[in-house]
């Protein structure tokens, strides 16, 4: 009972952010209604008993994507408004789509109800915790995916920095080899000459 | 008692809403990015309620993966937006068939 009301509090915080992520008149906003919307999904994933996952939600989405997007719509000058111009128009066809999108997967999810498989099932019981059984999992049968997903994200940071990353020609950098041929006799000596002695040049 | 059909109703509902947010916000870059961000989430939890109440942790592993890949695909889309704002001074989407690239 406890955990149906924390499903239908968790799902309808999270669909109404993600209204809200949509319709929000500021980005900063969209981002923050965003972050919402991943902490609750975060929520709806412990109750089905995947813990790792919305662990990973969190940390992942929360704590690096999310703050990515702020970033970046904070950093950048922007004007959000001219951007809103198609908005209103855009309106009734979007809905019409949205509509006919819910339709078809209504009744695919319809169809698939008439089939005997999992009707009203509970979760199946867990021997082990989630992390443990989904390491082992994970470690074993699904090493070379794992690998290449961890290749994914270095190509992807890679990528980023290539992409982003620009010489400016206004920035005096150090010229290392310049300082490392530097000898005493071209370099400009200071003195402090006493009073009436005149220097020796 | 919470069903399967719970969880593929409120993913259903959660898909349909990233794809009416990329059709409102035609022209903002950043709101397709975070509408594409909300459909993944969609995919996620159906993988993971699947995973659960098949009792097979393979669906937990795929979310994981879809995770990775909506992590790389933030990163290299505000990579591109960025480089696209310093060459039009914009994101609008409707400028891109300008850059003849």
């Amino acid at each position: 009972m406890i955990a149906l009301l924390a499903f239908y509090l968790f799902a309808f915080v999270m669909l109404a952010s993600a209204v809200c992520v949509i319709f929000a008149r500021n980005p900063v906003h969209s981002v923050l209604w965003l972050i919402l919307a991943f902490f609750n999904a975060a929520g709806l994933m412990l109750l089905v008993g995947a813990e790792f996952i919305a662990m990973l939600l969190v940390i992942v989405y929360v704590g690096a994507v999310a703050v990515l997007f702020l970033f970046v719509v904070m950093m950048l000058d922007i004007d959000f408004a001219a951007l809103r111009s198609g908005f209103t128009k855009n309106l009734p066809f979007g809905i019409i789509i949205a509509v006919i999108l819910l339709m078809e997967i209504v009744l695919a999810v319809s169809a698939w109800k008439a089939g005997p498989v999992l009707g009203g099932a509970a979760t199946r019981e867990v021997t082990q915790p989630n992390i443990v059984s989904l390491g082992q999992v994970l470690y074993s049968r699904f090493l070379y995916p794992f690998e290449i997903a961890g290749l994914i994200l270095l190509v992807a940071m890679i990528g980023a920095i290539v992409l982003t990353h620009r010489s400016r020609g206004d920035v005096r950098g150090q010229k290392v080899s310049k300082q490392v041929d530097r000898r005493p006799e071209e370099a400009i000596k200071l003195e402090n000459p006493t009073v009436g002695e005149g220097m020796k040049l | 008692m919470i069903t399967l059909a719970h969880f593929l109703t409120v993913a259903a509902i959660l898909f349909v809403l990233g794809v009416l947010g990329i059709f409102l916000n035609r022209r903002n870059v950043i709101l397709i990015l975070m509408a594409i961000e909300l459909i993944l989430l969609a995919v996620n939890i159906n993988l993971v309620a699947f995973s659960a109440y098949l009792g097979d942790l393979v669906g937990q592993v795929m979310a994981m993966f879809v995770l990775t890949v909506a992590a790389a695909e933030a990163a290299i889309g505000l990579a591109i937006l960025v480089i696209f704002f310093r060459r039009r001074g914009s994101i609008a989407v409707d400028d891109v068939n300008r850059m003849h690239g």
